[in-house]
C-alpha cells in the first residue's frame, strides 16, 4: 500500500492516462527518442559510470594501467584464498575432461553440449545447481525470427545499443545463432509463448527496432534454466555436479594452459583440486559487490569470482569500466528495493512518468540511457517521488497495459510481478509501480572470441562473465541469448580441445607470481578474493563477534 | 501465499536475548518484533522479511538464500505462530516476519529425480506411469496446494498428470519455483515439482504447435542467406554504423 502522501501524485498519473493512451494508440513514439548527442549528454551527466570516483587505474595484471570500475579494481588487487605450497598437484582429488565453473544457464548449456560431444564434465557451483541470475530473467530472449527481422537487423540493434564498442564476430555469433537457440530450447522442452496462429509471440525491448523478444510469461529464465538443469540431471553418468563447492582459483600446467581449479567446500571448509583438460568459466556477474552502493537485482552468489581467478591466471578483461543499471528496479516497498521489474512491462506498453504524471523519456531507450534519464528526472529536475525511507522513484504505469492489451493481461503475462506487489497490498493492474535504476549487469568481462576461447589455452568463458559481445551496454533479452549461444559454443569447442590436449605438470605458480606483483606494486591490503558471498551482518553484531576470524566477507 | 487466520496470541513472548539499543532508521524509531529462529529468540524489525530477519540477527546464510526475489526456491521456510496449531510455509525472501513467529529454513528437500531421455517418451500418461508411479497414490488431500508459496493449484496438476492431461500440467505448474514445500508436506510422498517439470518439457517438446516462421528462418540461415548483409555490416567503420543505426526504422 502506498503511503497517503503519494495520493496526489498517483491521482495525476491516473488523470494523464487517457491522453497518454491516445498517443500510444497513434502508433507514433510516445516521446521523441534521443539523438546521438542527447544520449551522450544525459549519460555524461547522470550515468553512475561517469562519476569521477566510479573508476580507477588498476596497477597489476594484464589490464595494468587501464581505468576500470573501482570495486572491480579493488577485487583484482586482492590476495588469493589459497597458499599454493599446501597443494600436492600430482595427486588431484578429481580428474575430468572439462571443469565447468558456475551452474547457471551458460554452465548447464555447456555441460549438455560437451556431453553430446563425448566429454565428461564436473560442474563446480557455489550454491545449488541453477542458483544464478539466469533463473531470474523475466522478460525474455531476443532472437530474429519474424520475416521483417533478418538476424542482421538484430546485429545492428546490438551494436548501436552497445555504443559501437562490441566485437563484431561475437555479435554475429550471438544474432545468427539466435533462431537455432529458440529451436534447441523448444526441442529440450521449453514452453515458449505463441500466437494463436502458432507463430512466436514477440514483443519489443529497449533498443530494439523489431519485435523479437521471446518469452515464457514472465518466468522466462526460470523455465529455460529448469529445463536445462533437468537435462543436466538426466546425464549423471557424464556430468558430475558439486554443489556448495565454488572454484576459488585456476590451475595451469607448465606450458601455461588451463588445467582445472581449486575448489572450496563451503560447508566442511576443505579444499579440493580438479584436474581438467579444459575449463569453462560461467560464473556470471558481480551485482553483489553493490557497486556505487546501489541495490542490485542480482543473485546472492553474483560476486564476480570468475573474473578474479581468470585475471590472476593471466586472462585479459574487456570493458571492465562499464556497469549496467537496470532502469526499473523496485523503489517501494522497502522490502523489495532493487528487485527487478522486467523491461517487458515497457515492451507491453507500460510508460515511465514523473510525479506530475508526465512522460519525460521514450520508454525503450537502451538501458544506460533510460537509467540516466530517470536519474536526471529525479535528481536534477526534482520530478521524482520520494519514498518514506528517502529513495527516489519514477512511476511505471502498469494499469495502462491492462487498457491497451485488455483486462487480465497482466495476470496472464506478468504473474511474477503481480505476485511480487500484491504481497504488499499494491495491485499493479490498478496502481503504477515506483521504480529507480538498480545494479543489474556486468557489461564487460573476460575477453573471448567467437569460439568462447580466451588468451589462455584451454580456458573458455561464456555468459555474463565474458566481455565483448555487448560492448559497453547490453540490451534486454540478449543475456539469455548470450548464455545459450556462448554456453553451447564453449561446450562444443572445449570438448573438441579436450580430445587432443595432453597436459603437462600442474602448477599454481601464477598465484605466487601474482602475489609478488601485488608486493612490487606496493599494494598493502587485507582484501581476499573471490569474496564468494556478500555479508549483510549488521555492524553491532560484528562488534560482538570477538573470536571470529573473517576471510574477506566470510567467517 | 497461504491464507492466514490471525490467531489470538497466547502470551506476549519474552526475549531472553539482550535487547539491542533502540534501533533507528532515518531518525525514525523502527518497530521491532520477537521471532524464534530455529528456536532461539531474536528482536528484529517488524517490517523485515524472514531472510532479512535471519541476517539482521547475525547469521551468514550459506544454504537457504538464492535469488532473494522469489524465483529460485532456495529459501523454503516452515513456521508456526503463537496460539495457533497450524504449520505454515513460505519463502524466506518474500514472507514478512510476525510477532512470535517460530521459524526454520529447510536447507534441502530430499527428492527423487528419475533420469530419462525426452526423445524416447510419449507425451501422454505413460510417461508419468513409468517415471512417477507414486503420483497415483495421491489422496487428493490438497495439502500441497495449501503449502505452495506461489498459490498454485498443485493438487490439480498432479490430478491432471494422472489423467495424462499434459497441457494442464504445464499451465498449472508454469510458475513453480521447485522450492519443495509441497513435497515435504505430501502424505503420498510425491515430488510434485519434478512432475511439473516433466509435464512442461513434454508439452514444449511435443505438444506446443511449431512455428512455421522459425523453421523458415532456420533454413535461411543454413543457406547462408544473411552472409552478405553480415559481411557488409562487419566491414563498416563506427561512423557508417552510427549513421545506419540512427536512421533505422522501427516496427
Amino acid at each position: 500500500m502506498y503511503p497517503a502522501y503519494m495520493k496526489g501524485s498517483l491521482d495525476l498519473v491516473e488523470q494523464t492516462r487517457p491522453k497518454r493512451l491516445e498517443i500510444q494508440k497513434s502508433g507514433k513514439p510516445v516521446y521523441p527518442p534521443m539523438t546521438a548527442e542527447e544520449r551522450e549528454n544525459v549519460l555524461q551527466r547522470f550515468h553512475p559510470d561517469y562519476k569521477k570516483e566510479a573508476r580507477r587505474v588498476i596497477h597489476i595484471g594484464p589490464n595494468k594501467g587501464e581505468s576500470i570500475t573501482t570495486e572491480v579494481a579493488d577485487m583484482l588487487e586482492a590476495h588469493s584464498r589459497i597458499e599454493p605450497e599446501l597443494f600436492d598437484l600430482t595427486q588431484p582429488d578429481y580428474e575430468t575432461d572439462i571443469l565447468i565453473i558456475g551452474a547457471g544457464g551458460a554452465g548447464c548449456a555447456a555441460a549438455i553440449i560437451a556431453m553430446q560431444k563425448g566429454a565428461k564434465s564436473i560442474i563446480s557451483t557455489k550454491l545449488r545447481l541453477g542458483d544464478a541470475n539466469s533463473m531470474m530473467s523475466q522478460g525474455g530472449m531476443q532472437a530474429a525470427v519474424t520475416p521483417q527481422d533478418p538476424p542482421s537487423r538484430h546485429y545492428l540493434d546490438v551494436i548501436g545499443g552497445g555504443h559501437f564498442d562490441n566485437k563484431p564476430d561475437l555479435v554475429r555469433a550471438l544474432t545468427e545463432d539466435g533462431p537455432d537457440v529458440v529451436k534447441w530450447l523448444e526441442d529440450l522442452g521449453v514452453v515458449w509463448d505463441k500466437n494463436p496462429d502458432h507463430t512466436m509471440y514477440v514483443l519489443h525491448g529497449g533498443g530494439t527496432s523489431r519485435k523479437r523478444m521471446h518469452s515464457c510469461r514472465d518466468y522466462t529464465g526460470a523455465i529455460i534454466l529448469r529445463t536445462l538443469m533437468d537435462e543436466v540431471r538426466n546425464h549423471s553418468d557424464k556430468i558430475t555436479i558439486l554443489e556448495f563447492m565454488p572454484t576459488v582459483d585456476l590451475i595451469l600446467d607448465h606450458k601455461g594452459r588451463c588445467a582445472g581449479g581449486v575448489l572450496y567446500n563451503l560447508e566442511t571448509e576443505e579444499y579440493f583440486t580438479v584436474k581438467a583438460k579444459a575449463t569453462i568459466i560461467t560464473t556470471g556477474g558481480y551485482g553483489r559487490l553493490h557497486i556505487r552502493g546501489f541495490d542490485t537485482t542480482n543473485h546472492y552468489g553474483a560476486t564476480g569470482d570468475g573474473l578474479i581467478m581468470a585475471y590472476r591466471a593471466g586472462a585479459k578483461l574487456l570493458y571492465m569500466d562499464s556497469v549496467q543499471y537496470h532502469p526499473t528496479g523496485a523503489s517501494f516497498p522497502e522490502q523489495i528495493a532493487g528487485f527487478l521489474i522486467t523491461e517487458k512491462i515497457r515492451g507491453a506498453g507500460g510508460q515511465p512518468v514523473n510525479k506530475h504524471g508526465e512522460l519525460f523519456v521514450f520508454p525503450r531507450e537502451p538501458r544506460d540511457v533510460e537509467s540516466a534519464a530517470f536519474i536526471r528526472e529525479c535528481l536534477e529536475r526534482h520530478n521524482g517521488t520520494q519514498t518514506p525511507s528517502g529513495r527516489w522513484g519514477i512511476w511505471l504505469d502498469s494499469p495502462l497495459i491492462e487498457i491497451i492489451q485488455g483486462a487480465g493481461y497482466l495476470a496472464k503475462n506478468f504473474p511474477a510481478m503481480v505476485r511480487q506487489f500484491i504481497r504488499y497490498q499494491i495491485d499493479i493492474t490498478k496502481e503504477p509501480m515506483l521504480v529507480y535504476p538498480s545494479l543489474h549487469y556486468q557489461n564487460g568481462g573476460i575477453e573471448i572470441n567467437a569460439k568462447s576461447e580466451t588468451n589462455i589455452p584451454g580456458l573458455y568463458v561464456a555468459g555474463e562473465a565474458s566481455g565483448g559481445v555487448h560492448g559497453r551496454n547490453r540490451l534486454m533479452g540478449n543475456s539469455v541469448l548470450d548464455y545459450n549461444v556462448f554456453g553451447r559454443r564453449a561446450g562444443k569447442h572445449a570438448a573438441e580441445y579436450s580430445k587432443h590436449v595432453t597436459l603437462g605438470k600442474l602448477s599454481l605458480e601464477h598465484i605466487t607470481a601474482y602475489e609478488n606483483e601485488l608486493k612490487k606494486a606496493r599494494i598493502k591490503t587485507d582484501r581476499i578474493a573471490p569474496v564468494l558471498l556478500p555479508s549483510y551482518t549488521p555492524e553491532d553484531v560484528r562488534k560482538r563477534q570477538l573470536t571470529a576470524h573473517y576471510e574477506g566477507t566470510l567467517r | 501465499m497461504t491464507p492466514k487466520k490471525k490467531a489470538p496470541a497466547r502470551k506476549k513472548s519474552k526475549s531472553p536475548m539482550p535487547v539491542k539499543s533502540k534501533v533507528e532508521k532515518h531518525g525514525v524509531p523502527v518497530k521491532m518484533v520477537t521471532v524464534f529462529i530455529m528456536g532461539k529468540s531474536h528482536r528484529v524489525p517488524a517490517e523485515a522479511t524472514i531472510m532479512g530477519a535471519i541476517e539482521y540477527a547475525g547469521y551468514q546464510i550459506k544454504r537457504g538464500a538464492g535469488c532473494r526475489e522469489g524465483f529460485c526456491g532456495a529459501c523454503a521456510t516452515v513456521y508456526r505462530l503463537p496460539g495457533d496449531y497450524k504449520i505454515y510455509t513460505g519463502l524466506a525472501c518474500t514472507t514478512l516476519v510476525e510477532e512470535g513467529m517460530w521459524l526454520s529454513q529447510l536447507p534441502v528437500i530430499p527428492s527423487q529425480k528419475p533420469v530419462y531421455d525426452i526423445e524416447k517418451l510419449e507425451p501422454d500418461v505413460t510417461a508419468f506411469q513409468v517415471l512417477y508411479p507414486e503420483i497415483f497414490r495421491c489422496v487428493a488431500c490438497n495439502t500441497c496446494t495449501k503449502a505452495c508459496p506461489q498459490s498454485l493449484e498443485v493438487m490439480d496438476y498432479i490430478q491432471a498428470a494422472i489423467r495424462g492431461d499434459i497441457e494442464k500440467v504445464m499451465d498449472l505448474s508454469f510458475d513453480c519455483l521447485s522450492c519443495g514445500l509441497c513435497a515435504i508436506r505430501c502424505p503420498a510422498e510425491i515430488v510434485h515439482y519434478n512432475v511439473g517439470i516433466l509435464g512442461r518439457r513434454l508439452y514444449g517438446r511435443y505438444l506446443s504447435p511449431k512455428s512455421p516462421e522459425l523453421e523458415k528462418r532456420l533454413r535461411e540461415i543454413k543457406e547462408k542467406k544473411f552472409d552478405k548483409d553480415y559481411k557488409k555490416l562487419m566491414a563498416m567503420n563506427r561512423d557508417e554504423l552510427k549513421k545506419l543505426y540512427y536512421a533505422r526504422d522501427t516496427e
